[in-house]
């Protein structure tokens, strides 16, 4: 069992399994966000259910945190592991000529994703627990809405988040279907695996880049 | 044609290795690489320089031995070749050729373009075998029925020459894909399964013992292994693993 925890193996499926937890909490994400273009109404009261139930805030945010923080543990742990496994460098080493940019440069895309969240979390968390637990705000079931989409009114902050979504796609276009492989999933129905998470990887980020598009074009006038 | 030849020298395994530039000429498109070094080799022989050590045996593709980055892969650039089967045809006159040892932390330079690939015997020695009695009682061998996609695939894993390109190519310098051939060899026969959950667990803690970095799935060994041993070896790996870590 020992193994279990330490062997290459064990590390990559940790980074496998942490990463689809991840890819299943953003899909969720997504589902919330959307009704913010298309119906307000829903959006604050989902915002509110997900701010205030106690399950979600004292069980599934610490457990996405764990997530987050254990997939970035284990792919710096990764990364360096894999750098000390060639000590001398090639003079000439041609990656492009059997593998694809995203697959060799996971590192660089999930650290861009990793300042993108510090971002995230200093917009929306951090105003969250300050609303909630510093200042000791009532609650209001219907301050959501409108706080996101000021949020966007900065031409700044929409092309960051944009971007940033950007690199989130490409983390995921090798990442999503790499974690089957790790899994050890690699029989006939990969290809429609392949198929699904090219989808998704493009698809969910895309969706995620135009709420924020719309919402910078769209601002709220009183 | 005329080539310049940009090619690691080091004295041995202690010393520090640097590359030099060698002009060559009159090189045919029908020699192979290796005889391509075998001209550049008397060449030296004959000013009294000291000759570029590398690896080789067979010559015909089936030892392993070969090895050598090319411009930045192993084995060169054509696909399913090893480098004594790789043709000079593969490049034009005037071409500038980079030539190097292949690179791991468990592959250390002996000399030259020599590297010491023993690490992939100890990996083999770990749990690469069966146990069967050899005492002249053996059982006739259709005795046992093997499905025939099961069969067809274990000699495809089986085709692996322990070259250790999938090692060059990687960009972790992992070696999952040899080492996961070598285990599916034996995990898809039913020969193989008495000693299952010891030899994968042995083997992955030997592959990780030598110091090899950990697969991203980028897919490069599969595009550069000489024998086209295919990725769906290492997801057969983990499963193997996954199983056996539960089982104990
Ligand atoms: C929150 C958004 C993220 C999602 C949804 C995500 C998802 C994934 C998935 C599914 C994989 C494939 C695992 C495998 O190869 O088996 C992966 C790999 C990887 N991720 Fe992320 N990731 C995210 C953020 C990050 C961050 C912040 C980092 C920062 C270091 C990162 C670094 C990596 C690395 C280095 C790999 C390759 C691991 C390897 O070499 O096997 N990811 N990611
Ligand atoms: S898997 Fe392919 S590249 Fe790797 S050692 Fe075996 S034959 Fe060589
Ligand atoms: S010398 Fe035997 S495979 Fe090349």
């Amino acid at each position: 069992m020992s193994g279990l925890l330490t062997s290459s193996i064990a590390r990559k499926v940790v980074m496998a399994l942490s990463g689809i937890f991840l890819v299943f909490f953003l899909g969720q994400h997504f589902v919330i966000n959307i009704t913010s273009v298309i119906a307000p109404n829903t959006f604050n009261s989902w915002s509110h259910f997900m701010g205030y139930n106690p399950l979600v805030q004292y069980l599934l945010q610490p457990i996405l945190i764990a997530g987050v923080v254990v997939h970035f543990a284990m792919g710096i742990a990764l990364e360096i592991q894999n750098t000390r496994a060639r000590t001398v460098k090639y003079a000439k080493y041609k990656g492009s000529a059997n593998a694809s940019w995203i697959s060799r440069n996971m590192i660089i895309t999930g650290l861009v994703v990793l300042a993108f969240l510090g971002l995230h979390m200093y917009d929306f968390w951090i105003h969250e627990m300050a609303y909630k637990y510093i200042e000791a705000n009532p609650e209001d079931p219907t301050r959501y809405y409108e706080e996101t989409v000021e949020k966007f009114e900065p031409l700044v902050r929409t092309v960051i988040y944009v971007a940033s979504f950007g690199l989130l796609a490409l983390h995921l276009l090798h990442g999503f279907a790499s974690s089957f492989q790790t899994m050890g999933i690699n029989n006939k129905y990969s290809p429609a695996i392949q198929t699904f998470t090219k989808i998704y990887a493009i698809g969910i980020p895309l969706g995620f880049a135009f709420i924020a598009i719309y919402h910078h074009l769209n601002p709220i006038t009183h | 044609m005329k080539l310049t030849l940009k090619i690691w020298r080091q004295k041995d395994a202690n010393s520090k290795g640097k590359m030099m530039d060698y002009a060559i000429d009159g090189i045919d498109g029908d020699m192979s690489f290796l005889e391509m070094m075998d001209v550049l080799n008397e060449n030296l022989n004959n000013k009294g320089e000291e000759p570029v050590e590398f690896d080789h045996d067979c010559r015909e593709g089936i030892c392993g031995s070969c090895s050598l980055q090319i411009n930045g892969e192993p084995h060169g650039p054509d696909r399913l070749v090893t480098t004594c089967q790789l043709h000079m045809r593969k490049f034009n006159d005037g071409d500038t050729i980079t030539i190097e040892p292949f690179r791991a932390k468990a592959f250390p330079v002996i000399k030259d373009l020599i590297v010491d690939r023993t690490a992939f015997d100890r990996i083999q020695q770990a749990g690469g075998y069966i146990s069967v009695n050899t005492s002249g009682n053996t059982q006739d061998a259709n005795s046992i029925p093997i499905d025939k996609h099961d069969a067809d695939d274990a000699f495809y894993s089986a085709a692996c020459i322990g070259c250790g390109a999938c090692v060059a190519a990687c960009k972790n310098a992992s070696a999952m894909l040899f080492t996961s051939a070598k285990i599916s060899q034996y995990a898809l026969l039913p020969q193989g399964q008495v000693e299952a959950v010891d030899r994968v667990q042995n083997m992955v803690r030997q592959m990780d013992l030598e110091g090899f970095g950990n697969c991203t799935n980028t897919g490069a060994c599969e595009i550069e292994c000489p024998k086209g041993i295919s990725l769906e070896n290492i997801a057969r790996m983990n499963r193997e693993y996954l199983s056996a870590s539960v089982k104990g």
